[in-house]
């Protein structure tokens, strides 16, 4: 099993857990509250108004939220309100943990993605809300636009004594921001069966000259055919690695996502006689000259790239 | 009331003002719909509106439409494109089908990104509880 696997199987152990229980609205439906909701929302509605006042039904949420101070026994300063889960009276640790978890595994960020509701009777003032909640699903590994992470599934059951006044399945995307993602990989060479042989070397730290077998020059880069006698056999020549800067130039701009202006690319002669392109590092990008001496060695970019690269000899 | 019927479209201009009154009224404290530098942490562009006030503008558009005697059954709303300040929700709704008195209603709202809301509603109107 994979970490990715393991992590998957340890949030699936969640579902059917209880997130809340019997836990009480931080205050019963009240007027005040309602009214600031219609002033947020512009809803003009009368119905939300007067001695027969009734709670707009998509308040039902927020009679469950915690809002800015929490609740007892927890450390509160500035804790969000966990997308609606009041931590008021009995209250389950799984959710905590279950977003404890996520939270180590990288998706520190949360958004709110589906609300469904049902209203079985108008909520008025004074009514006190009590709510269960149970986490009902916890999703494979998604990655969508905002980035990697796991869906969560909550259900929420409110009740005023024992009637069950209303339902609410709420929907997170616990997620790694894309943002923080680690720089792009670096592109790929482009490998086809002209220099596969060329990339094969570099796999094993090998830089592999091409020898045409009819007339013993050297080539590179890599061709299906000798250009000094046009004969199309050929076998290779390790190269020391040693060699010079035959010329150069240092990228500023355009910046590209997967390289750190500025840096240098040289052309280098190597001692064999052929020329290769690459970056020089082990000196600062405006201390590249022509004719400094250099060294081929081979820096591994991830987990499927090695380049060879051109440390400043000596 | 049929099947088919559209709803007048409605037009909220998302203002940081209704984003911060709107999390504000629904007890969401979450820095992402208050706080931009926070948000841009996040990796958000901005504050952006919580799904709370969301809900709250579809249900306002619902029973603006329907009157004040009609009563909201359900709703589910997806979001999309987030509500980033500065920007336009356009409201629009379709009736999908009609059971006596109380249609299912298609709701979608769109932004200057794309659509930050679709949903379905179940709406009783006349005022039967």
């Amino acid at each position: 099993m994979d970490r990715e696997e393991h992590l998957t199987a340890q949030l699936k152990a969640f579902e059917g857990r209880p997130a809340a229980t019997r836990a009480t609205g931080k205050d019963p439906v009240n007027l005040p509250m309602i009214r600031h909701w219609c002033e947020a929302m512009g809803d003009t509605n009368p119905a939300y108004t007067g001695p027969d006042a009734v709670a707009p039904p998509t308040m039902l949420q927020v009679w469950t939220m915690a809002g800015l101070s929490g609740h007892q026994g927890l450390s509160g300063q500035g804790r969000s309100p966990h997308q609606g889960l009041s931590r008021h009276q009995v209250r389950s640790a799984a959710y905590d943990d279950l977003l404890a978890l996520l939270d180590a595994a990288g998706c520190t960020s949360v958004v709110a993605t589906d609300c469904e509701q049902e209203y079985l009777r108008p909520l008025r003032p004074g009514d006190e809300v009590t709510f269960d909640t149970v986490i009902e699903s916890v999703s494979d590994r998604k990655t969508t636009k905002l980035g990697t992470g796991h869906f969560v599934t909550t259900r929420t059951d409110l009740r005023v004594g024992p009637d069950l006044v209303g339902t609410h399945r709420f929907r997170i995307l616990k997620y790694a921001p894309a943002r923080t993602r680690k720089t792009p990989p670096r592109p790929r060479p482009v490998v086809n069966r002209d220099n596969a042989g060329f990339w094969e070397g570099v796999r094993r730290h090998e830089l592999l000259i091409q020898r045409c077998t009819g007339c013993e020059v050297l080539r590179h880069p890599w061709l299906p055919g000798c250009n000094a006698c046009g004969c199309p056999d050929w076998d290779t020549v390790r190269a020391s690695g040693e060699g010079t800067v035959y010329s150069y130039v240092v990228m500023h701009h355009p910046p590209f996502p997967a390289f750190d202006p500025p840096y240098a690319v040289a052309l280098v002669e190597l001692a064999e006689g052929v020329r290769m392109l690459g970056n020089v590092v082990g000196v600062p990008y405006d201390k590249v000259r022509i004719g400094l001496p250099v060294r081929a060695e081979f820096r591994a970019y991830d987990d499927e790239l090695t380049l060879p690269v051109w440390r400043v000899a000596g | 009331m049929r099947p088919g019927d559209e709803l007048p479209p409605l037009t909220v201009p998302v203002t940081r003002t209704l984003i911060v009154a709107g999390a504000l009224a629904s007890r969401d404290y979450q820095d992402v719909h208050h706080d931009p530098e926070l948000a841009r942490e996040k990796g958000s562009p901005d504050i952006f509106m919580n799904i709370l006030t969301t809900n709250g503008l579809v249900g306002r558009y619902l029973t603006d439409h329907f009157g004040p005697a009609s009563v909201l059954r359900s709703l589910s709303i997806r979001l999309g494109a987030p509500n980033y300040p500065g920007d336009t929700m356009v409201l629009t709704g379709r009736v999908e089908a009609v059971d006596g008195d109380t249609a299912t209603v298609r709701v979608t709202g769109t932004n200057g990104l794309g659509a930050h809301v679709t949903g379905t509603a179940r709406i009783t109107v006349g005022g039967a509880s």
